[in-house]
């Protein structure tokens, strides 16, 4: 059994030739270990797709590897344990959506208990005998999400899953994935909703403009939290707070203090204020978001971006 | 490619293309048409002694004959190269190109299956569907000439297994190189619009325009005998013959029937080869 379920090395997808040529992929490495939910975050136009379409083995890379279940990518034998849901739900208009599932559970060598069982999972057993073209766009990305989970496959790759889903569908897909990840299906996801990975990632890898900036856990890539305090007076805080925490650790933000200091130390702070007459009114922990981290990584490119993937 | 996964691919795709009314229409358009002008224009000319464009120059009894099992054989070819050609191309043209459009050979490619054992799938389907058409089509011509001869009071006389086996095998072969070619044509072009307008022109229309100026122009001429239209038109019009005036549109002399086989074949071969090639090769990018 191989802990490394997908490992791409400087995978690279080069469409054209000559000047137009342009480049969607460029020298992706990244790896999905057993067991895990893998968000791959990046704005619309980043690279996600591609990858992942290289990982499938539809597209084949310009350059690089890249390995699926130890094998490389595209194989049948690989194929056949790979369950997909790949920009958008692809089915026959006409079929049913119990129908199409069939066909694909054909495909896949499984019975009709594998497709009623998709069905049910993703909650469209009661509209399964309705034609896809039918289907509301939720209920299309629905059902791509069952035919991806048909026959339980050892990696399930959904891009995209909440895409055209309303608050509530988005919960129920989120639930969904974090049930599949509990049974033990390791789970990568591409999305360019950095809520979503956050809540229920287990690492994450962020692409731009088709490059990896970076790969680590979703708690790696947010840093640690630091505290905001507002007192008075503010001169006799600050000089509280650059005793407890060091000189560096303390920025002024306008009237508040920003430490950097784990949530742990705020008890010990605060007895320090108090003792020396300080007015405690405000001390609250601050997470950053992966919003806000992911901003600052897109926005302002690490030039060494390459030591930051590795 | 493994032969469960072909099998696999197989049942999958007779399943889909079972349930696609699309194909249903297909083939019902070429039941209607080779019903009207196999024996409903025949009969009613019969009947009503008109001289329409279907009896030009023929005895009444040249045209009952035609209506009779024993032409059973005749009548279920002279249709094929035309309209039967024309219809099956339509037909393995929606059946290769749709996929594109709707995303649904990105969805299959990921199932398992490589992509030769999938295309070798959807191949074997669209080919039990022809082969299917041709059956049925002579069973019901059989039943059709049948009636009409209890009806008329006439000796029934059934066509030789000879030449119903000699029929039923051309009729396939001519259907499956269309088939095989709107296939080929729904590949390269990855949708259904183009290549079923382009096919039709060219079966329809480009090789009898080529085939008159091959009369003047001998590099022309020697282009169009490898024409699969010409191939097959001379296949069936080695069976059945073809008239002096014309006869039926698409069945030509233009080749010996030998010939003719071997070309037909020779594409049946080739096409599926050129579709497989495509497919194996390019990236899977919608």
């Amino acid at each position: 059994m191989t802990e490394l379920m997908v490992q791409t090395e400087g995978l690279t997808k080069r469409y054209g030739r000559g000047d137009h040529s342009r480049l969607a992929v460029d020298g992706v490495s990244m790896t999905v270990r057993r067991g895990e939910v893998y968000g791959f975050l990046g704005p619309n136009g980043a690279g996600k797709t591609t990858t992942l379409r290289m990982m499938l083995g539809l597209v084949r890379p310009t350059a690089g590897s890249v390995s699926v279940l130890g094998r490389p990518a595209g194989r049948p034998d690989v194929t056949a344990r790979v369950g997909a849901l790949v920009e958008g739900p692809g089915f026959y208009p006409y079929l049913s959506g119990r129908d199409n599932l069939l066909v694909m559970a054909r495909y896949r060598g499984l019975g009709e208990a594998a497709v009623a069982d998709a069905l049910e999972r993703v909650d469209l057993a009661s509209r399964g005998a309705d034609r896809f073209k039918s289907y509301s766009l939720g209920m299309k990305q629905r059902l791509g999400v069952a035919s991806a989970l048909m026959g339980d496959p050892e990696l399930i790759v959904l891009d995209e899953p909440t895409n055209g889903l309303d608050p509530a569908g988005m919960a129920d897909m989120r639930a969904l994935i974090v049930a599949l990840a509990r049974a033990g299906q390791t789970v990568l996801l591409s999305s360019h909703l950095l809520a979503e990975v956050q809540e229920i990632c287990d690492r994450v890898g962020v692409i731009a403009d088709g490059r990896l900036l970076r790969e680590s856990t979703v708690a790696d890539l947010r840093g640690h939290a630091s505290l905001r305090l507002r007192a008075e007076p503010l001169d006799r805080a600050l000089a509280v707070a650059s005793r407890v925490a060091g000189d560096d650790a303390v920025r002024l933000e306008q009237d508040r203090l920003a430490l950097d200091l784990p949530a742990a130390a705020a008890p010990e702070l605060v007895r320090q204020l108090v003792a020396d007459q300080v007015d405690v009114l405000e001390l609250a922990v601050v997470e950053r978001t992966l919003e806000e981290v992911f901003f600052e990584m897109t926005n302002h490119p690490i030039p060494e971006t390459e030591e930051a993937v590795r | 490619m493994k032969a469960t996964d072909a099998m696999r691919s197989t049942r999958a795709e007779l399943l889909r293309l079972r349930r696609w009314p699309a194909v249903w229409v297909t083939l019902g358009a070429w039941t209607a048409l080779a019903l009207m002008f196999g024996y409903v224009f025949g009969y009613l000319a019969y009947k009503t002694g008109d001289n329409s464009f279907s009896n030009e120059g023929q005895t009444m009894y040249s045209v009952l004959h035609d209506l009779m099992p024993v032409s059973v054989p005749d009548v279920l070819l002279q249709g094929m190269p035309m309209f039967g050609g024309a219809l099956m191309m339509v037909l393995g043209a929606i059946v290769a190109g749709s996929g594109y459009g709707w995303g649904t050979w990105k969805t299959v490619f990921t199932q398992g299956p490589s992509r030769a054992a999938t295309l070798a799938g959807s191949l074997a389907a669209t080919t039990v569907f022809v082969v299917g058409t041709v059956l049925f089509t002579l069973v019901l011509y059989l039943g059709v000439s049948l009636t009409i001869a209890v009806t008329e009071s006439q000796d029934v006389v059934w066509p030789s297994a000879g030449s119903l086996a000699e029929s039923t095998l051309a009729g396939v072969l001519v259907l499956e190189m269309w088939a095989l070619a709107g296939f080929a044509l729904g590949t390269l072009a990855r949708g259904p619009a183009l290549s079923v307008g382009l096919g039709l022109v060219w079966a329809l229309v480009v090789e009898n325009l080529l085939r008159g100026v091959g009369n003047l122009l001998g590099a022309v001429e020697a282009l169009t005998h490898v024409l699969p239209g010409t191939a097959a038109g001379s296949l069936v019009g080695s069976i059945i013959g073809v008239d002096a005036g014309g006869g039926t549109p698409g069945v030509v002399d233009t080749i010996s029937g030998t010939q003719a086989a071997w070309t037909v074949l020779a594409y049946v071969v080739a096409l599926p080869l050129l579709s497989l090639a495509l497919v194996r090769r390019r990236d899977v990018a919608s």
